[in-house]
This record gives structure tokens, sequence and C-alpha cells, in this order.
């Protein structure tokens, strides 16, 4: 079946609802083979109902769900060759580190030899050899998560699911656990759904996010479409810092919009324009790292005073007061605006010619 | 240490004064039952003016406490084990699963609370004439699993509700069937509460006396009808004696509870992990 057998995991026309509430509204997505799929979402989006139904945790009220071409709507989760791993990792609290690997083993029934063998292999990819004999409660977080992520893997999963495993770690050490789970991913081609509510975490992580809300599926792409080119107000907003500026639409065309706001001049997609006159109100979404600073008396989009500096070490992030506008964010990469532009300068500000985005004023 | 007025400090000491009257009049009871039990002499007089053991021995000899004694364990260990099963199956079936009347049931399970111990006895008692059900230790059974069976639902109740659902998904998801979930991490799980329910279970029935005394003939009477029949004819330390070892018993069993599950798992006070 070529064509067919390209998903992994397909979602055909899924709805499920909880009582009045409908958590997921005829939801379709193909996660490829191999391939890192984010679901991204605020919470009571559908993200982590979507993983459920396909871990088998729930069933759906309409639709169907297929893993590896076939139809699992009736399998249930013990069935269904899935690794998954949990917010709080669900490491059975009894067991030692190596039975609790085991585990998925054992239900394969394979011998113990070879399980001890694939449990030392599995250990040492997630770098805790000689961990074997410790109860879960004797091991940090980050160690908690990589037997989870071992046990997971140990089983050879056809999709492994990820339940925002990642937010009860620090910062600093949730930032490597990302490179290495990432790693590990990509050298066993392992099919992946990570459900997050972290927008960063997806962008940095994905081969393709779907940006959720509401249970519908807003815009599914690689991580560079959806911050470059985000389809609506709710994924421009959502995904990425960004500022809204009310602007108007000079002139639409099969090349693009073009939208004023004072003396500059933006040239934006121009799908969400089809129709429209000229003149009218357009919000247009500008990422922080797309506007710059010139001299209040240069023609500019508009003007502003300094209100905030904060240093970031790589870039500083400028706040901006401008009259009729929410407090503008301005990202200058460096540290020279720290001395260019200090406390209270009245600053001229412009935007990238190319690369904003914007929609119909509501 | 920080500084504290004088009003904070005349706090502090009242408040340790309080507490300690508190537990001094929580103890009183055992504690003169404990004096008595060394009077030398046959009258449960306090404070007594000689000391002996001899009450001790008395209450380990006398035939009708060592029938009671052993009458009393059976009783206790089916009936708390029955009760734990049922009790169990029930805190299941009404944590996992909705359906009409659940309220209602849970009302009825936990009733027993709201009925008095005598009524209890006394309809059984009523129940095994009508039926001709003959007065063994069936009965007895019976109307103490009725009487612990609240205390062991709530029991592993509790700790159902305590239990992460994650760790049984887990289990599922790396293949686990329905009863292998069940077996290898659910029941292990909820050993804490399960052990916890039985031994309030096992004291509570141990203990019982009230529905006992309907409910018992002199071949199937439980240690405290034992003792109350005893202390209608004679009131000698012997009693005070036997209370000592009860609360010795008992206490030693929680201490063990305590060494191998932990106190507050054991009582339902903590979280388990």
């Amino acid at each position: 079946m070529p064509g067919q057998s390209e998903a992994a995991v397909r979602f055909d026309a899924v709805t499920k609802r909880f009582g009045d509430v409908v958590a997921l509204d005829d939801v379709s997505l193909d996660i490829g083979r191999g391939e890192f799929m984010t679901l991204l979402g605020p919470s009571g989006c559908g993200k982590t109902t979507l993983l459920r139904l396909a871990a088998g945790f729930l069933g759906p009220d309409a639709g169907s769900i297929a893993i590896d071409g076939k139809c699992v709507n009736q399998l249930p989760t013990y069935k269904r060759e899935i690794g998954m791993m949990f917010q709080n990792y669900a490491l059975f609290p009894h067991m030692s580190v190596a039975d609790n690997i085991a585990y998925g083993l054992k239900t394969r029934h394979v011998p113990r030899q070879e399980c001890r063998k694939r449990v030392g292999d599995v250990l040492a990819l997630v770098k805790l050899a000689g961990m074997e004999d410790r109860r879960p409660r004797q091991l940090s977080g980050g160690q908690q998560q990589r037997v989870a992520l071992a046990r997971a893997l140990v089983i050879n999963p056809t999709v492994l699911l990820l339940d925002e495993p990642f937010s009860a770690l620090d910062k600093n050490l949730r930032a490597a656990m990302q490179v290495e789970l990432r790693e590990i991913q990509r050298t066993l081609g392992l099919t992946t759904i990570f459900v997050t509510h972290d927008q960063s975490e997806a962008l940095s992580l994905s081969d393709r996010m779907a940006v959720m809300s509401e249970g519908k599926i807003r815009q599914l792409g690689t991580p560079l479409e959806v911050y470059r080119t985000p389809r609506d107000r709710f994924v421009a907003s959502f995904v990425g810092d960004t500022n809204r500026l009310r602007g108007r639409l000079v002139s639409v065309d099969a090349t693009g919009a073009v939208i004023a706001l004072g003396a500059a001049r933006m040239k934006v997609p121009a799908e969400p324009f089809s129709g429209r006159g000229a003149s009218s109100a357009v919000d247009l979404f500008v990422r922080p790292e797309q506007l710059r600073l010139v001299n209040s008396a240069e023609p500019c989009a508009m003007t502003g005073r300094i209100a905030a500096q904060v240093y970031q070490g790589g870039h500083v992030d400028l706040q901006i007061d401008c009259s009729g506008h929410d407090r503008l964010l301005l990202r200058s990469a460096g540290d020279q605006a720290l001395m260019r532009w200090p406390l209270g300068t009245e600053v001229g500000i412009a935007i990238d010619a190319e690369g904003c985005t914007a929609f119909p004023a509501e | 240490m920080t500084p504290r007025s004088t009003y904070q400090r005349m706090l502090g000491w009242g408040g340790r004064c309080v507490v300690s009257l508190i537990l001094a009049f929580l103890l009183l009871p055992a504690i003169v039952v404990t004096i008595a039990a060394f009077n030398d002499k046959a009258i449960l007089s306090f404070p007594p003016q000689a000391w002996s053991w001899r009450w001790f021995a008395r209450a380990l000899d006398y035939p009708d406490f060592r029938e009671g004694f052993h009458n009393g364990l059976i009783v206790t260990a089916w009936a708390s084990t029955i009760a734990l099963m049922v009790g169990a199956m029930f805190a299941f079936v009404i944590d996992r699963y909705s359906f009409p009347l659940k309220r209602a049931i849970e009302g009825v399970l936990v009733s027993p609370l709201v009925i008095p111990h005598f009524t209890v006895g006394l309809g059984f008692l009523i129940l095994a004439a009508q039926i001709g059900w003959s007065r063994g230790f069936a009965v007895v059974i019976a109307c103490h699993v009725i009487l612990v069976l609240p205390f062991v639902l709530r029991s592993v109740y509790v700790s159902l509700r305590n239990l992460d659902q994650s760790f049984e998904q887990a289990a599922a998801s790396l293949g686990a069937t329905p009863l292998r979930v069940l077996l290898t991490v659910t029941l292990p799980l909820l050993l804490p509460g399960l052990v916890s329910g039985w031994l309030f279970a096992a004291i509570l029935s141990f203990n019982e006396f009230t529905a006992s005394l309907f409910v018992t003939s002199q071949r199937t009477q439980t240690l405290p009808v034992a003792m109350y029949n005893y202390v209608r004819e004679f009131a000698d330390p012997s009693m005070a004696a036997l209370s000592v070892m009860y609360i010795v018993a008992t206490a030693a069993l929680i201490a063990f509870a305590n060494a191998f599950l932990g106190l507050g798992k054991v009582l339902n006070i903590e979280q388990s992990e």
C-alpha cells in the first residue's frame, strides 16, 4: 500500500467529547515514520486527549486512529506496541531501576539472559549504567526521567509518546535532556509524538508541529513555517514573542498585501485579505527581532520612549511605550543597545519590510 | 533563636501545659488499670498496698479467657479477611466505575458507622433464630464483617484515590494485560492501604463487645464477652492484668506494622509515594 504506509500514526477525522465539552473536533493528522511531531497548545486545547487516544487510554467518539497502517480503535493499550513517558514519569516505586525497565520485556516473555542484556544496553544509552539496583526514589529528577525513557525505549516501540516529560525539570537540566532525547530519537529513527504547552520547546525539538486550540489543529508545519508564517492570529500570538500593531491595508495583489504603519510599508502574505478593500484596518504581528530603533526625527513606523531595558547576555530586550499601542518588545542582538538607547530616550521604530504577518482587524 | 516577648513565652509554656494535660488525660485509664493489675489483693482497689504478678498468671490460666482468646482469633482472622476482600472489591468498583445508585451503595456500605452495634447484634440474633441458624462461628463472623466493613472500605478507598492512575497506564503501555497490571502494579502499590485496613478491622473485631454479646454463645464467646461474664462474678485484678496484656499486644502489633510500612501509611494520614 504505497501512500498508506507512509504514516506511522494516522488520526482520521477524530472527535472526542467529555460530556458536553468537545475536546477534539474532527481532527486529522498524519505522523510520518521517524518523525518528531509536537502537539502544542494551551491547556484544554485537546493535545493531551489526542496523545491519550494514541495510547488507547481513551477511545474516540468518531473517526479512526491507525498505527502502522492498522486501525487501533478497538485495540487495547497493552497490544499497541507503544512507549510512553509520563509527566511524573510513573516509575514503579516498588521496583528497582532494572525491574522498571525490564517490565515491558517480561510482559513480552523475553528470556532472562536477553532481558538483562537489553536492560544494560538501554541504561548505557541513557547514561545510567550501573544504576540497575537503585530504587526510583533514590534518583534525581533527571535520572528518573532517563529511567522512564529507557523503560519506554527498551521494548522497541512503534511510536514513542511523550506527555510533557520536561515540565518537572529545572531549566538547565531541561535543555540538556531535550538535546539528549532528540539525539536518541534521531539515532533510533523513532516516530515520536510530543505534547507540550511550551512553545520554545516545540520550536527547538520538532520536525513538524501541530498548534492546537479548542479541539482543532490551527496550523501544521515545520517550526520555521509556523514561526515565520503563522496562519491565524492565535498561532501568531501563541508561538514566539510578538507585537500586535494596528496598521492600514494599502493594496492586495497576487504577490502579497502591503500594510502601512506611519511611514513604513510592510509586505505580508495576501491570503487573509482576499476581498478586503484598501485602507481597512489590519492587525500587524511583528516579532521583537523585526523591530529596529532609529532616531525619532527620521521617517519611521511610530515613535515611543524606552521604558525598560532587560539585559539577556546575548541580546537585549527593550520595552518601549508608544502612544495608542500596547508596550512594544524589541530584541536587539549584542549589548550595544544598552548604551545607545538609555531609559527614557525618545526613539523612532522601524519595521522590517518583509517577514511580518497581518490579519484583518477584529 | 528569634527574640520572643514575655507574652509569647507565657503562651508557649501555657500551650505545653495544656498539651501535657490532654495527653495525661488520654492515658489515664490505661495507667490506672496497669497499676491496678499489679495489686496483690483480690479486689480492684486503687492505689494497691502490695504488689504481685499473680493476676497475670490467673488471667492466662483461666479457661474461659483462654477459650475466649482462641475464639477471638478465629473470628478476627475470618472477619477481617472477608471484610478486606469485600471492602477492597467495593472500594475498587466505587473508585473506578460510575453507575446508577453508586451513592446509595456507598451509603449502605458505611451505614454500620451510624447503626449502633447492639442493633446489628440484636438483628443477627433475631435473624439467626428465625431461620434456625445455629449460633456458631458463622453468625459471629458475619456480624463482625458488617461492623468492620466501613473501616476497610475507607482505608482501601483512600489508598485507591491516592494511587496515581499513570502507574497503571504506564504498565498497560508496556504491554501488561489488565490482570497483570492488577497483580504487579495496583495491588503492590495498594499494599499499605490493604494492610492498614486489615489491621484496623482486626483490632476492632477483636475488641468488639456490644454486638458480640448478642450473637456469641457459651461455645463461641470472644474475649471481651468472656471478660464481661467474668466481671459479673468476680472483681479481682485479673481483668486489669488482661487489659494490660491487651494494650501491650496491640501496641506491639502497631509497632510491627510501623516498622514494616511506616505508621503514617498504615493510618492513612500520609500519602503513599
